[in-house]
């Protein structure tokens, strides 16, 4: 069954969108300028590391589709990590709460210079729904020095691409 | 109820008459939501004017962490209780429960875990490979959501219930808006019921592809993970066309739904099914056929049949050992009793018999779908919330999500304002499980096991 499954696949090509897709015109502009970008300013890869500093987890199953074979990131050398150590960019989401604050405190130190920050969702950005929870801090920013900020509840991976494309453009 | 009364219902509860649906409190009272054999639901109250009352979780462990839960947000203390370390609430350094023997070595995983999934604290004593205690410190992402329930209006409460769990957000809605309903006596149109039960079928569908492929991407049969990938973002874009938002989040509220299915959604969703019709027996029959992948998930973390029965653990992990529960079925709710689908079980509990019970729950969705769509009624979609309430009203409600069912429970003063919401997530009688089904494993098998569970830290946090 797996031979006959890679034969086929193999016969129907890659399913990832191609670049110039039609039906998605954003997307593969997107998708054009985010390879370009990221190799003139950054070389070949950039990578990031992804820290739920208290998110409901919808923005973590929309970072994880960046990775099907659809949107398949890695092809423009954009590729999550699993250490801070080895990292450029931190992808934070959440209202940073209180029991995770001193975690991320120690990952952006974990994380080598130079790094960039990028704050994922509307609770990154101001605490979103749970703004003045006693619980949580709110703003990522708050704690750690913020790059970028890509809003959305949850950011969808379209928009997830168009910040990673804004980040590219902005940090030298 | 008084104390004594109290005490007698964590009695019966440790002799397995029936099961505890969840355990909360608010400043001064403890509620206690218990389930009798036949299914129906009772919600308890017992003032404690001192703060303090009697244990269940002394009588009956899978109340211990509901205990000292209570005690980080709302001040009261369980008499007697087994475990008083807090849970939720992170200020001191933690106790971890002692591991005595020779050879035994410690491996601490989390806060931050490798992948892009929410964070916990996992500490494992092993032998060699073997696993002797896994222990599990959560709260992480603890937000305080009750605290902020409290004294929201219904149209905000709506909203931050739909964030307790982001994979769970049309479950939470419809959980949380049952609730309410429930309180208020309120009829909804056929339509908005129906509606709810295609989305909620659909997020189903779509967290049991990303599961189904995750566990086998934890042993390392990525083909598998690349397939589902496909799958599930097939039913994310199907619900975005259809219902404005790829999770289908704020789209459930009180009243009914947001947005209406259009005959173009119709078309989408039926190629959604026509095309999950087609791909999903070919990667069933790669899993049953490849026998390096059975290999890992047969025969690893088991549950036992007892343990699911005393922690009434819903969702596949239940159903996976023995457990034939199923909130559609038992209490039930519309329009589920109008729809023919079946509650698969098997019984060796094992990671490989989670994932089978997902496989089933697939098929049975994809069914249920379509039937929704055939049987579909017109009209509206929701109806007006009514103005004048008339007094302080309680309301509760149990829902099927995809991990298992979920229990919402709220009193709304006579401000028409939410005074206190419960909402308590499967995840609460799944975690404590998992503990137990990695116990004589190979730590290399954990990833296996946790995916196999998928509990949520963020629905068990609130």
């Amino acid at each position: 069954m797996t031979f006959k499954l890679l034969l086929r696949n193999l016969a129907h090509g890659p399913l990832t969108e191609p670049a110039p897709a039609a039906d998605d015109a954003a997307l593969a502009e997107l998708a054009a300028r985010l390879n370009k970008g990221a190799r003139t300013r950054l070389g070949r890869t950039l990578s990031i590391r992804q820290i739920d500093a208290g998110s409901c987890n919808g923005c973590e199953l929309e970072i994880h589709a960046l990775n099907n074979v659809l949107y398949d990131l890695e092809r423009f050398g954009l590729r999550f990590v699993a250490s801070p150590r080895h990292a450029d960019v931190l992808f934070v989401t959440g209202p940073v709460t209180k029991n995770m604050r001193e975690a991320l405190e120690r990952t952006y130190q974990a994380t080598p210079d130079p790094k960039w920050v990028v704050a994922v969702g509307d609770c990154a950005r101001d605490g979103g729904v749970f703004a003045g929870s006693a619980a949580c801090i709110g703003a990522v920013s708050a704690v750690v020095p913020v790059d970028l900020h890509i809003p959305g509840c949850p950011p969808s991976p379209t928009a997830l691409l168009r910040g990673l494309l804004a980040l590219v453009e902005t940090v030298k | 109820m008084d104390r004594n009364a109290w005490q007698q219902a964590g009695e019966r509860l440790r002799s397995g008459e029936g099961s505890l649906a969840s355990l909360w409190g608010e400043p001064g009272i403890a509620h206690m939501a218990l389930m009798d054999t036949a299914g129906n639901l009772e919600v308890v109250h017992l003032a404690c004017s001192d703060h303090r009352f009697p244990s269940i979780g002394r009588l009956h462990p899978p109340a211990i962490r509901l205990e000292r839960s209570m005690r980080d947000l709302v001040g009261l203390d369980a008499e007697d209780a087994p475990d008083v370390r807090p849970w939720l609430r992170h200020s001191a350094p933690y106790p971890f429960l002692a591991a005595e023997g020779e050879s035994l070595h410690q491996i601490a995983v989390g806060p931050v875990h490798a992948g892009i999934i929410e964070p916990g604290h996992f500490r494992f004593t092993a032998n060699g490979e073997a696993v002797v205690r896994l222990e599990q410190r959560l709260g992480y992402v603890h937000k305080g959501i009750d605290a902020l329930m409290a004294g929201a209006p219904i149209e905000g409460a709506t909203r931050l219930a739909a964030r307790v769990s982001g994979d769970s957000t049309v479950a939470y809605g419809l959980a949380f808006s049952q609730a309410v309903e429930n309180a208020l006596g309120m009829e909804l149109p056929p339509r908005a019921v129906w509606l709810r039960a295609l989305m909620a079928e659909l997020e189903r569908l779509a967290n049991h592809f990303g599961d189904i492929g995750a566990v086998c991407n934890d042993a390392s049969f990525t083909i598998m993970h690349a397939s589902f990938g496909l799958l599930r973002e097939q039913v994310l874009r199907a619900a975005n066309a259809c219902f404005g938002h790829r999770l289908m989040m704020d789209c459930v509220m009180p009243g009914g739904v947001r947005g209406d299915l259009s005959a173009e959604g119709v078309q989408r969703v039926s190629a959604l099914i026509a095309f999950a019709r087609k791909e999903f027996p070919r990667l069933v029959e790669l899993y049953e056929d490849t026998a390096s992948l059975k290999d890992r998930t047969v025969d690893t973390g088991i549950v036992s049949a007892a343990l699911v029965q005393q922690y009434a653990a819903g969702g596949f992990v239940g159903r996976a050992s023995g457990r034939a529960f199923d909130a559609r079925r038992t209490p039930g709710y519309a329009p589920y009793n109008q729809l023919q689908f079946q509650v698969p079980v098997v019984h060796a509990g094992d990671v490989n018999a989670r994932v089978w019970i997902r496989i089933q729950e697939v098929e049975q969705s994809l069914s249920l779908i379509e039937q929704i769509l055939k049987q579909m009624p017109s009209g509206l979609t929701e109806v007006a919330m009514p103005q004048a309430l008339g007094g302080v009203r309680e309301g509760a409600a149990l829902v099927e999500g995809f991990r298992g069912d979920i229990f919402a429970w709220l009193r709304l003063g006579d401000d028409g304002r939410v005074a206190r919401c419960h909402l308590r997530d499967p995840s609460w009688f799944q975690w404590p499980l998992l503990e137990a089904a990695i116990e004589g494993n190979i730590v290399a098998d954990f990833p296996l096991c946790n995916k196999s569970f998928n509990c949520s830290y963020s629905g068990h946090d609130l």
